[in-house]
């Protein structure tokens, strides 16, 4: 075995852990920061396979900008803080893993069935291309996620105002 | 057509017309008074005279074809014969039509006079009566019914036209039906007459299977030609047709019906049953004649035995009579007892001539009757007498038709009855002879004592009498006249036209035609009409006053039987009537009530038991449970469902993707 | 590079997310594991971007607009889940079920 796949499976088996952290830990914040580790060995893994670009894409907008989001949004909402015990509803515990263990297995298979071999990578990935690409052959879409950038800050803005602001019902 | 002079003392025509455009179109006649009937019954109460106009305009247009015809038969002769089809049963077709010769000629001459003259009666008479307007509309269905059978051309619309005049007798005779005698009245002349029929029916049957044929003509044919068949069912069949012809002309014993028919309105009497209805049964005999002379001849003894009995019978019933309508019908069938001897005895023109003259002079008699009655409200003559005083008109025209019944030239009576008489001497019938001339002693007898009841005398009744409208005494009049001249159409030895007219036929008539009269005959009947015409003069009018006349010749045990008829409304009533009633009529009612109606309402117990069960097993506890069911069910299915909607989205997140999984391996490992 | 058990692990994280939808009762967690799953969309489409050698680096520029718009989804999902705390004080989607029969 190479460096490299050994590398490889650990960068693996940690982001097997730590998405498993995100989802059964009891405690909000914890499960948070595990989301920020499992992200950025989700980078790491795009640098391993040397998508540089979209490894720094990653941290930049989603460790820096969504998580801090949902921190905030854990604050606002009050979440309970430290461990709670409440925080996973026992109900759906079952039934979700039924569910959960049975999409993990159709997917396998057909993604297993689908790819094999190995990859060779030679080459790091021109960020120049990647730039010129967006914005040639992928402008249309690059402008439309722009507009949708757009709606959502409006909508996100309308959406969280506090009410005074907006209209009384009695003046329409 | 080949014109022939008329010849005075000539036989049957030889050669004779077909009656060209009038022949044609006599169907008019026959079809006429339907029509007419049918307007009077929509339109007759909203007219000015209720009807009776239409009556009259048709009586009077059938009247004036019927003369037409007449003269246009007595210039050039008619025989001719029309038949319509439509149909058969099995080989034999059933056809209907209209005949024109003699006799049938005759027969119409004779309905339309005394018809129109009634009918001009009947609008004085009748006014202000109950249902004036359907009496015109059965008066004229009768004439019509009456010309549907003497213009048949075969035994089928003979049959038919019988029935019809059968029920036009049983709506006028009961025209006052809100009295229980009368409608009990119409109902014996319609039972007995159906009696009878039954041997009409049959021996129509007879004739029409053996003969293969129903046209009267063919079977006149068969039987004046030798043919075999018809020959073995000769005499069953003439006799049975007899039968047939003694129900409708009231021979002895099936006469019983036409005393009490005169519980209907005069003019009914005056026309049914003086002059046409009773007159089929003659008119059958007299049409099937060659029939008769040519191979049932045994038959005719019959006929003339019941003839003779009926004459005598009924004239000496006529004597104790109170009633003026019942001596006059009484008279009546005594007459026509005179006429079915004189067809037994051979003479087909002798008794069609007394046909001929009878219906005038006794239409006169029964209307004259009924202008009386009229006035005095009543029928008995015991509360009638001296009513000369105050109808003249109407006791002259009476006297005229009294002598001519009794027989006394010149009127008409005489000629016809001493024809009959002089047939009956040929034949050298001499019992037969004498009972007919002690009937013309009877006939006079009590037609001169009912006379005297009436109009002699002084009047014992109560009320006013008056002389009657000019619409009741001017037919009266213009019948006078008839009875006065109808007897010179066949005087033997001068004129005969009357032999001619009825012997012209398709079918020879066989019978001895008198060169002059026969003296014998003549004296005798001449005798029997003068005596008792005396007689009875003397007993009712000078030796007593009219009411007591009756005691000096009442030998009590006769006069009993006498009065009741010989028991014979008894004897049919324990023997006939009863024991139908009582057995046969009781039988049948409990049947009908235990047996049929028991099983009839047993089939609606068991159907609605049936549905009974049906409800409440099968509806109430099968389907209703199942739809309920059906309902609830889905109504729980439907609750149980609803609890998927729990509001919670990672539920529905799970359900989605649960489907999503088995989608998935669906679509992977079985498609 | 070793590509099956980057799928197999790729798998794996999809149905953890699914998992952590399912079962977590507050709402940010429910978005938090949305987040997982879109991660393990990415990290898919950049191995058959590799796998396939691109020229037109497809796989990449995707998973970049995955980026994006999973940022404007959080965005306006926190805004939504604010909204109903404002209303209910809890954020509990176990709470919220009033579309419930």
């Amino acid at each position: 075995m190479e460096l490299y796949e050994i590398v490889t499976y650990f960068v693996l088996l940690l982001l097997l852990s730590t998405a498993l952290r995100v989802v059964t830990t009891t405690n909000v914040i914890h499960a948070a920061v595990s989301l920020v580790f499992t992200l950025a060995l989700t980078a790491v893994l795009f640098l391993l396979l040397s998508a540089e670009f979209v490894a720094l894409v990653l941290i930049l907008v989603y460790i820096g900008a969504v998580i801090v989001l949902f921190l905030f949004g854990i604050m606002i909402t009050r979440a309970p803080l430290g461990k709670n015990a409440e925080l996973d509803n026992d109900k759906n515990k079952k039934a979700g893993a039924v569910i959960a263990f049975s999409i993990f297995l159709l997917f396998s298979y057909i993604l297993i069935n689908g790819f094999s071999g190995e990859i060779a990578i030679d080459q790091a990935t021109s960020t120049q291309l990647l730039g010129e690409i967006l914005l040639t052959r992928f402008v249309f879409p690059f402008e439309i996620v722009s507009f949708v950038l757009l709606a959502a800050l409006i909508g996100g803005i309308t959406l969280a105002r506090k009410d005074e602001a907006l209209i009384d019902e009695d003046q329409i | 057509m080949v014109i022939d002079k008329v010849n005075l003392l000539a036989e049957s025509k030889i050669t004779y017309g077909d009656g060209g455009v009038l022949a044609e179109y006599a169907w008019i006649l026959v079809v006429l008074p339907f029509i007419s009937a049918l307007l009077i019954t929509f339109t007759g109460k909203k007219l000015p005279y209720k009807g009776a106009e239409i009556a009259l305009a048709t009586i009077g247009s059938i009247f004036v074809y019927s003369t037409a015809l007449l003269y246009q038969h007595i210039t050039e002769g008619i025989v001719n014969e029309f038949f319509v089809g439509v149909g058969s049963i099995g080989s034999f077709d059933i056809e209907f039509g209209w005949v024109v010769d003699g006799l049938s000629i005759m027969m119409y001459f004779v309905v339309g006079t005394v018809a129109l003259l009634v009918f001009i009666y009947a609008t004085n008479y009748m006014k202000g009566e109950i249902r004036y307007t359907f009496f015109f509309t059965s008066l004229t269905l009768f004439a019509g019914s009456m010309l549907v059978l003497v213009s048949s051309p075969t035994l089928i619309q003979i049959l038919i036209g019988w029935e019809l005049v059968g029920v036009c007798s049983y709506l006028l005779i009961g025209h006052y039906w809100e009295i229980k005698e009368n409608s009990s009245a119409a109902m014996k002349a319609f039972i007995t007459n159906k009696i009878a029929d039954i041997g009409l029916m049959i021996g129509i049957i007879i004739l029409a299977l053996n003969t293969g044929t129903l046209r009267i003509s063919e079977i006149l044919y068969q039987s004046t030609h030798d043919y075999e068949a018809i020959k073995n069912v000769a005499f069953l069949a003439g006799v049975l047709l007899f039968i047939g012809a003694m129900g409708k002309s009231a021979q002895f014993p099936l006469h019983v019906w036409l005393p009490d028919a005169m519980a209907g309105p005069t003019p009914v009497s005056a026309l049914m049953h003086a002059a046409t209805m009773v007159t089929a049964g003659v008119y059958l005999l007299a049409r099937m004649f060659p029939f008769y002379e040519g191979i049932a001849h045994e038959a005719l003894e019959i006929v003339m035995l019941f003839g003779v009995i009926t004459l005598i019978a009924a004239g000496l019933i006529a004597i104790v009579q109170d009633d003026l309508k019942k001596v006059l019908a009484y008279s009546t069938v005594s007459q026509l007892g005179y006429m079915i001897a004189a067809i037994g005895s051979g003479a087909y023109t002798a008794a069609l001539f007394h046909l001929w003259t009878h219906a005038f002079f006794k239409a006169l008699l029964f209307l004259g009757a009924g202008s009386v009655i009229h006035a005095v409200h009543t029928n008995s003559m015991l509360e009638m007498g001296g009513l000369r005083k105050f109808m003249p008109r109407t006791f002259t025209t009476f006297i005229i038709g009294t002598v001519a019944l009794a027989g006394l030239p010149p009127f008409a009576g005489f000629f016809s009855k001493d024809e009959i008489l002089a047939s009956l001497n040929h034949e050298g019938e001499t019992t037969f002879l004498i009972i007919s001339i002690i009937g013309a002693f009877v006939t006079a007898f009590y037609m001169t004592r009912a006379v005297a009841l009436t109009f002699l005398g002084e009047y014992r009744g109560h009320g006013h009498p008056h002389e009657s409208d000019k619409m009741m005494t001017v037919p009266l009049m213009f019948l006078s006249v008839f009875a006065i001249g109808a007897g010179w159409v066949n005087i033997p030895g001068i004129y005969t036209g009357f032999t001619t007219w009825v012997t012209t036929r398709a079918n020879a008539i066989i019978e001895h035609h008198p060169e002059s009269f026969d003296y014998a005959a003549l004296f005798s009947g001449l005798a029997a009409g003068l005596i008792g015409i005396s007689l009875g003069y003397f007993i009712y009018q000078i030796q007593a006053s009219a009411e007591n006349g009756d005691k000096a010749i009442k030998v009590e045990p006769i006069w009993t039987v006498l009065e009741n008829k010989y028991y014979l409304d008894n004897f049919y009533f324990k023997y006939l009537i009863n024991p139908t009633k009582s057995t046969i009529s009781n039988a049948i009612d409990r049947f009908n009530t235990n047996v049929i109606d028991r099983i009839i309402n047993s089939f609606g117990i068991v159907a609605s038991f049936l549905g009974q069960v049906v409800y409440n097993n099968f509806d109430q506890k099968g389907i209703d449970k199942l739809l309920n069911a059906l309902s609830t069910g889905t109504d729980n299915l439907g609750g149980k469902v609803k609890l998927l909607q729990t509001g919670k989205t990672q539920q529905y997140i799970m359900l989605f993707l649960a489907g999503v999984v088995t989608i998935s391996l669906l679509i992977l490992f079985i498609i | 590079m070793i590509v099956q058990p980057v799928l197999i692990i790729a798998a794996a994280l999809f149905s953890l997310g699914i998992y952590g939808i399912l079962v977590r009762r507050n709402a940010v967690m429910v978005l938090l594991s949305i987040e997982l799953i879109l991660n393990s969309v990415n990290i898919n489409f950049v191995l058959f971007d590799a796998m396939l050698a691109d020229t037109m680096m497809n796989g990449q520029i995707f998973s970049i607009f995955i980026i994006t718009i999973a940022a404007a989804e959080v965005g306006i999902g926190l805004a939504i889940v604010l909204m109903l705390f404002r209303n209910r004080q809890t954020a509990n989607i176990d709470e919220f079920d009033l579309m419930k029969w």
